[in-house]
């Protein structure tokens, strides 16, 4: 199933997508194409493959320290992409690769593009890449038909909303909370209003991350939303596990309760 | 020669807007801010009455007689060690303070590396009433305490970085990291002319009156050589603005670490290549994978993976040109100016003094300027402990 067809069984119901974040390379390559596929047979609709980088902005303490370890086990892009092949081949799950703009622009969006198209990822998400910045990569991307996601926070314009529109994002990733990724409390307050912001302005999906960690927070989102990103909660349990075994048991538990949740909606 | 950055914020093919979507309002609204209080005469006499009464400008521009015959050149030193806090950083902190008084905002953070841009604004904030947080990377808490004791005592908060190799780099990440989750309420007084857009315009607007002043100070003249160390950059984007069309030669110093061929340095410009660094895109050390590559240098203010994004037009356009100095050419630059002129100038300077001698048969009966960023306190204790 394409992105887009997955999106479409979703649209106008009270029920998302549930999209889980982790960090390819972490424990190992082989290791976290398991857990890929342990979240998919949990109930996982689709998911972000992370590329680890250096230096993640957008990112707090859990998949900051993720990437670090990621890194230090030698994960490279080569490797992302390789998990992105493996896991869409045997999930049959829409993938899509999230990471930061400069490993992209060192080998270049066309072939960036071209190698992820050919391990079927669907589009890149760049947390440090906003829609002013965007057309030259996106383009690039669009010659292998790779799309792009792009940002809205609760702080974007309703303005700055219209060019997010025009840039045609495979859906639009509404920020939840102010500040960089990380399991919250409380989660979600203005995610509501933007995704309503969204909605005035363009067709295409929106999505709800940052933030959003326990199954309460999930539901919520997936009642207002069309697909739901959870990353630190689940990449927590990958850090916290003492193996892999027990790392997949902990991601298949978590996904399990979040997609009860954001499909039960 | 471009004075302002295109609307896309970018010097040539340089700097840019490269920040998560949670920011980018707040960016518009600084450069707003700027461009409103810039051509405000009320903001620009509260500012000036500022830099001369409470930082003390303008600062000399000093002959260095016995160091000058001691070289074989004519060495004017632009002494920004005698700022109030001892170095450049108050011009910028003072101007950004004000700028987030007028936006509104009560909080202010920063990162600092020496500890020199963190005591400028926690200064600034001080003096205008302003919370203030500093992130600064567990190495260079380790190598400047000094500084973390001045911020203290300023009133601020000095939080420490873990991550990476807890210098610069990871500190201004860290502030970065802040500001996205409190940016409405924040201001963030980046220190160096690096950031995304708007930030390397209004930090060397702030610098410029570094190099304004000295031309004032030269009464016609024009110097053969300008010379400043560039971590970030903002001592010598200040100095080197104003020169740009003078037919000065101007020399970028950076950190060579223990030598470029060693891999163990600072020197973007000269061993780095065009990427994406903290919001723009510059000159920077990664490595094949786009990986941002670890800097090294003895000074805490030049141990930096990037560089601002003008200096990297500078580069290109031929505007300046940019060389390296090594450790200990730096340590044996600091011996010097202090027992020659009684003048202890922090690691940074050194760096552009160790240049100058270097150099010293190629510029021989030249007149030499060297911005003299700030004073060297904060460095006697680590180079003491080296010896």
């Amino acid at each position: 199933m394409t992105l887009a067809e997955a999106f479409a069984t979703v649209r106008g119901a009270e029920t998302a997508l549930l999209l889980p974040y982790l960090m390819a390379g972490l424990p190992s390559v082989d290791h976290s194409i398991g857990l890929f596929e342990t979240a998919a047979a949990a109930g996982a609709d689709g998911f972000e493959i992370g590329i680890p980088y250096a230096d993640p902005l957008m990112d707090g303490p859990v998949i900051q320290e993720a990437g670090r370890r990621a890194l230090e086990a030698g994960t490279t892009m080569a490797d992302g992409i390789e998990v992105a092949r493996r896991v869409t081949a045997s999930t049959g799950l829409p993938c899509l690769v999230m990471t930061y703009v400069n490993p992209v622009l060192r080998i270049g969006p066309v072939e960036f593009g071209r190698r992820a198209a050919g391990a079927g990822v669907e589009a890149l998400i760049l947390a440090d890449l906003p829609v002013d910045e965007s057309g030259p990569i996106a383009a690039g991307l669009a010659e292998s038909g790779v799309g792009m996601v792009q940002f809205a926070a609760p702080t974007t314009s309703d303005a700055r909303l219209q060019r997010i529109a025009a840039a045609r994002p495979a859906f639009v990733y509404c920020v939840a909370e102010m500040g960089v990724t990380g399991e919250r409390d409380r989660s979600g307050g203005r995610a509501r209003g933007l995704v309503e912001r969204v909605r005035a302005v363009t067709d295409a999906p929106a999505v709800i991350g940052v933030g959003i960690s326990t199954p309460a927070a999930a539901r919520a989102a997936a009642q207002v939303a069309d697909g739901v990103i959870v990353g630190s909660a689940l990449v927590r349990r990958v850090l916290e596990a003492d193996d892999a075994a027990e790392a997949r048991a902990a991601v298949g538990r978590a996904v399990g309760e979040l997609a009860a949740a954001v499909h039960g909606a | 020669m471009t004075s302002r950055p295109d609307d896309r914020g970018r010097f040539g093919e340089f700097g840019g807007r490269y920040a998560p979507e949670t920011l980018m309002p707040a960016l518009a609204e600084l450069e707003g801010a700027f461009d409103d209080a810039w051509v405000d005469a009320g903001f620009r006499s509260e500012l000036d009455a500022l830099l001369r009464d409470y930082v003390g400008r303008p600062t000399p521009l000093y002959a260095a007689e016995r160091l000058s015959a001691h070289l074989g050149i004519r060495l004017l030193l632009k002494r920004e060690d005698l700022a109030h806090t001892g170095a450049h950083k108050i011009n910028n902190t003072v101007g950004q303070a004000l700028l987030t008084r007028r936006m509104g905002k009560r909080r202010v953070i920063a990162e600092t590396g020496a500890g020199q841009h963190g005591v400028a604004t926690a200064t600034a904030c001080a003096l205008l009433g302003l919370e203030c947080a500093v992130y600064m990377g567990a190495v260079d808490i380790e190598r400047q305490a000094l500084n973390v004791r001045r911020m203290e005592m300023l009133g601020a908060e000095v939080i420490p970085v873990t991550t990476g190799a807890s210098t610069l780099k990871d500190a201004v990440s860290a502030a970065l990291r802040d500001w996205v989750g409190s940016v409405e309420t924040t201001h963030y007084i980046i220190g160096s002319v690096v950031g995304p857009h708007p930030f390397p315009f209004i930090v060397r607007q702030f610098q410029r009156v570094i190099g304004e002043e000295t031309i004032l100070q030269l009464d016609g003249a024009t110097p053969d050589v300008v010379v400043a160390c560039v971590g970030g950059g903002s001592n010598s984007m200040g100095m080197f603005h104003p020169f740009v069309e003078s037919g000065a030669d101007l020399v970028g110093v950076e950190a060579g670490g223990l030598g470029i061929g060693s891999g163990r340095h600072g020197a973007s410009l000269n061993a780095g290549s065009p990427g994406v660094l903290h919001g723009s895109r510059t000159y920077m050390l990664q490595d094949d994978e786009g990986q941002v590559v670890e800097a090294h240098s003895i000074s805490a203010g030049l141990d930096y993976p990037g560089v601002g994004p003008e200096h990297s037009y500078f580069k290109d356009a031929g505007l300046a040109r940019y060389a390296s100095v090594t450790d200990d050419e730096a340590l044996a630059a600091m011996d010097l100016l202090s027992r020659m002129e009684g003048i202890i100038p922090a690691l940074e300077p050194a760096h552009a003094l160790a240049w100058i001698t270097r150099e010293r048969e190629a510029l021989a009966g030249r007149t030499v300027v060297l911005c003299l960023s700030g004073r060297g306190d904060k460095d006697v204790e680590q180079v003491a402990g080296l010896r």
